[in-house]
């Protein structure tokens, strides 16, 4: 059994960690440089922590299977950036954001870890403005915010719709700025596809170099993964097609517990599938939702009916009459959950009836199609590029995508996973959302864990390592791990089957979608286990791969990350069917409010909302391999303490 | 509906490469074109051939990963968008379209359709970063930017890193790509201290990777997926010269506090 120990300094919770930092013990100049960090991704949370790291002075590697450390999906986020600023004047403090997030989660992230985030949130903003990053501003030449979900302050800053692009572009910049310094070494198109553990340390990884076929060793002092979330599990998904698990689950399989799998976010806002040979799926910001209203019509008969020939009388706005306090504005888990139902009792429009509408009529009356254009122009004309509709002459139709994982790989308060030297930041890690992410937060916990919170914790394990004393390369660890990588190359390629990696693929994201999606039952998630190991048992006799091993070769890249998602797969589903109790993105058909219970009699719930069960469930889930994908992986428990906050039901309404 | 694919496969820099032609089995407007490039590899693989390679990932038109030179425009026939974003609808049943890789002396070839284009991380390395230590910012609002100032150079921060400016010049040249990542510093309060030095080192750069001349065809802001403005040039040019004219700094003279 694993220890998961979350090492939660004590003290009151807005001191905890301005008294962490100066407890942990620190690294003199002279000796930082003794000690090697690798770095596995570039995406916000990897890109700031090499930059941070590698002027703090210690010697950076950095990772990437991209061709180049700016492509990470980072990129691709648009709404916007929270922070506890108060710049609006309208209410927010770090308390307030601290307690926005963990109601948000739904009372199942670690209190600690939430609180610093939003302690830190105020200097990101600072750190990226002074890099140059263009937010948006206001006429007097001051940062302008934005309102997201969950939330009823204005504390999001934003770049457009753009925001991750320029937030990233930040970090790269400084990590450029370092490459050149020669503080950090960065290996592109180099996929990390083991940890090497040497006397139960993290002092290693075994890497590919995608153009030459190339397998190569590389040592460290600690090893950091910065390698995002698994959504790609799902196949559809919001992600880049890139995005895997596999620096994630090869880690899991050297002994570093995977932390509450199953919490998934599905987001409302993106463009309804429309064939089966789809291969993304494309969000529209939920920044929309603060001028677009959400509705289907009241009659389904009326569905298949033009939008403009539904009388105002016989429209839905089903989030406006279900939680009015905060409307179009609720949270992810909440409004996706809400379009489900509503397309279940058959009011979803669109040729699927998968889908509803999100309406900007109001919004142009109001503030006219210019201003309108001014906000969202480019995201207006993503969705014509897709759709071939114009949304400022008819409603868009929206529904529910995988969006953001909001576990991963456990780690403790200084970020580090039970394998010590071990670190895991950003969406890699489980800590901070909770079982639901708000809008607007995955960019501030990245660039949090990169820019401020490793660099702050990481001597405290160091200075228990000898400087200059890392294993060497050619030690057994490192050959082990490499032939293990070598063996898993010439399986792949060696295997004669029939079938393609991505036909597995699509296979294994329609049963997690189907099992393990937006409502969850015991016997569907027992199905789907089933399911998903015969589909793994099958991959190994059916692939077929394509190519040679020492060549670009992206039939191989995907074999790999494809056998890791079905293993995942099942780990989820798992997972799920443990957590008899529903919370935030993790519904349980069994465990929901009914018209009986005293919290939808007080009002404060609607029927089918979530229910949790905090005297049984308020605990994190830390999977431990057993050893064999076939095993039955053990489950540990970190118990989630509150010491400031109460448990409490979460209402919107 | 039904296309022929004439695409270039090459197995690596070191072998010569050659078109292939392919017919596509039946799609659907409303794929994009990656998609459609999804199908066939599938097909292709099922049948024992070995997949077209092709560069993609956020197929939604930020990441910069996307290539290819469809009847020979970079990232295809519409304004504005790069290829992810560009769907079958675009196309007539029948239609035979070529597709290429980007082309240029910087940017070689790794596979296919695939080129590397590490030159533009090489680009940014030599100067383009404003110089500030983590945690030594002060507060955001103390530099307050004139919003038009900010709106601009978000127009130059938007370049998604892709290349197709290069791809479409006749000398290969990346000055909307480099001219864009310098008017974005170069506009904020922010990114002044180092102007005039930033714009010298990352021109010098560009040059050294053998990336060509301007000659101002615009052909570069004609397929650039973000519609980056020729303007930057004019403006990367002024910084340049004016870099010139200002010489190096001088050298300071060594000695220490003791």
């Amino acid at each position: 059994m694993a220890t998961l120990n979350s090492n939660v300094p004590s003290g009151p919770l807005a001191e905890k960690w301005e008294h962490h930092k100066f407890y942990t013990k620190l690294i003199n100049p002279a000796n930082k440089r003794k000690y090697k960090i690798i770095v596995v991704g570039a995406g916000l949370a990897g890109a700031s922590a090499s930059a941070t790291l590698a002027e703090l002075g210690y010697e950076v590697h950095n990772f990437v299977f991209h061709d180049s450390p700016r492509r990470a999906h980072s990129v691709a986020a648009q709404g916007g950036i929270n922070a506890a600023k108060n710049y609006q004047n309208d209410g927010d403090s770090v308390h307030r954001l601290f307690y926005d997030t963990i109601k948000g989660g739904d009372f199942r992230a670690r209190e600690a870890n939430v609180h610093r985030l939003a302690e830190v949130s105020v200097n990101i903003i600072d750190q990226c403005a002074a890099q140059g990053v263009p937010f948006a501003r206001e006429y007097g030449g001051l940062l302008d915010n934005r309102s997201f979900g969950g939330a009823q302050v204005s504390r999001t800053f934003y770049a457009r719709g753009q925001t991750g692009q320029q937030l990233l572009l930040g970090a790269y910049s400084a990590l450029n700025r370092n490459i050149a310094n020669g503080g950090v070494k960065s290996y592109t198109h180099s996929e990390m596809l083991d940890l090497v553990v040497v006397d139960g340390h993290a002092k290693g990884i075994i890497v590919r170099n995608l153009q030459t076929g190339e397998i190569t060793r590389h040592n460290g002092d600690a090893v950091v993964l910065a390698t995002g979330g698994y959504g790609n599990v799902y196949n559809l998904s919001t992600y880049a097609r890139g995005a895997n698990v596999t620096a994630s689950w090869r880690a899991y399989k050297r002994g570093a517990c995977f932390g509450n799998p199953c919490y998934t976010q599905i987001h409302p806002t993106c463009i309804p599938v429309s064939g089966d040979y789809q291969s993304k799926l494309t969000l529209m910001s939920e920044s929309l939702r603060n001028d677009g209203r959400v509705w289907v019509p009241k009659r389904k008969e009326d569905c298949k009916k033009a939008p403009q020939d539904i009388a105002e009388g016989d429209r839905d706005y089903y989030l406006e009459r279900m939680y009015s306090a905060f409307g179009n504005l609720a949270p992810r888990d909440i409004a996706s959950r809400a379009a489900k139902t509503v397309c279940d009792e058959g009011r979803g429009v669109g040729d699927t009836g998968l889908g509803v509408y999100l309406d900007f009529s109001a919004a142009i009356a109001r503030l006219g199609e210019s201003k309108v254009r001014e906000r969202y122009g480019n995201l207006f004309s993503m969705y014509q590029e897709i759709t071939n509709e114009n949304a400022y002459q008819t409603p868009m139709r929206i529904y529910p995508a995988v969006h953001y994982t909001m576990g991963g790989l456990w780690v403790d308060y200084n970020l580090m996973s039970n394998v010590p030297g071990l670190f895991v930041l950003g969406e890699a890690n489980f800590s901070d959302h909770g079982a639901n992410r708000l809008g607007a937060s995955a960019l501030m916990q990245g660039l949090s864990d990169g820019y401020f919170v490793l660099p702050a914790t990481i001597s405290g394990y160091l200075s228990g390592q000898n400087p200059g004393k890392r294993p060497a390369t050619d030690t057994g660890s490192f050959k082990e791990a490499e032939e293990n990588v070598q063996s898993m190359t010439k399986r792949l390629l060696g295997n004669k089957g029939k079938r393609t990696p991505d036909s597995f693929h699509k296979e294994l994201g329609k049963l997690m979608w189907e099992h393990c999606g937006m409502a969850r039952t015991a016997a569907g998630l027992e199905k789907g286990i089933k399911a998903i190991s015969n589909l793994r048992e099958a991959y190994w006799k059916e692939v077929n791969v394509m190519g040679e091993s020492t060549d670009w070769n992206q039939s191989l890249e995907r074999a790999g990350r494809i056998a890791d998602f079905i293993e995942l797969g099942e780990l989820m589903c798992r997972d799920a069917l443990m957590r008899e109790e529903s919370c935030g993105g993790h519904f349980r058909e069994e465990y929901q409010y009914t018209p009986d219970d005293p919290e939808t009699k007080q009002g404060l719930v609607n029927p089918g909302d979530v229910k949790r069960r905090d005297d049984q469930f308020a605990f994190v889930a830390g999977w431990e391999y057993a050893g064999a994908p076939d095993k039955t992986p053990i489950l540990n428990k970190e118990p989630l303490v509150y010491e400031e906050v109460k448990m409490s039901t979460r209402s919107y309404k | 509906m039904k296309v022929t694919l004439k695409v270039w496969r090459q197995k690596n820099r070191n072998t010569p490469g050659g078109f292939k032609t392919y017919t596509s089995p039946e799609l659907n407007g409303n794929m994009s074109f990656l998609e459609m490039l999804d199908v066939v590899n599938e097909e292709l693989a099922t049948r024992g051939e070995e997949p077209i390679a092709f560069d993609h990932d956020c197929r939604e038109g930020i990441c910069g990963t996307c290539s290819l030179v469809i009847d020979g425009k970079p990232h295809g026939p519409h304004k504005g968008i790069a290829t992810c974003q560009t769907y079958m609808r675009s196309f007539k049943d029948g239609d035979e379209i070529v597709v290429e890789p980007f082309r240029a002396k910087a940017f070689p070839l790794i596979k296919d359709l695939v080129c590397d284009r590490k030159a533009f991380d090489r680009i940014q390395q030599a100067g383009g970063f404003i110089t500030v230590r983590t945690g030594a910012a002060p507060d955001a609002n103390s530099i307050p930017v004139p919003k038009p100032d900010a709106d601009l150079a978000m127009d130059a921060a938007q370049c998604i890193g892709c290349g197709a400016c290069v791809a479409a010049c006749k000398n290969a040249s990346a000055m909307l790509f480099v001219a864009a990542k310098i008017s974005h510093l170069g506009l904020m309060p922010q990114g002044q201290p180092e102007r005039y030095k930033r714009a010298k080192a990352m021109v010098d750069q560009m040059d050294e990777e053998g990336f060509g001349a301007c000659t101002v065809t615009g052909s570069c802001e004609a397929v650039c997926p973000k519609e980056i403005s020729l303007d930057f040039i004019a403006r990367m040019n002024r910084d340049y010269g004016v870099a010139l004219l200002k010489g190096d700094p001088k050298a300071v003279k060594g000695g220490g506090a003791g």
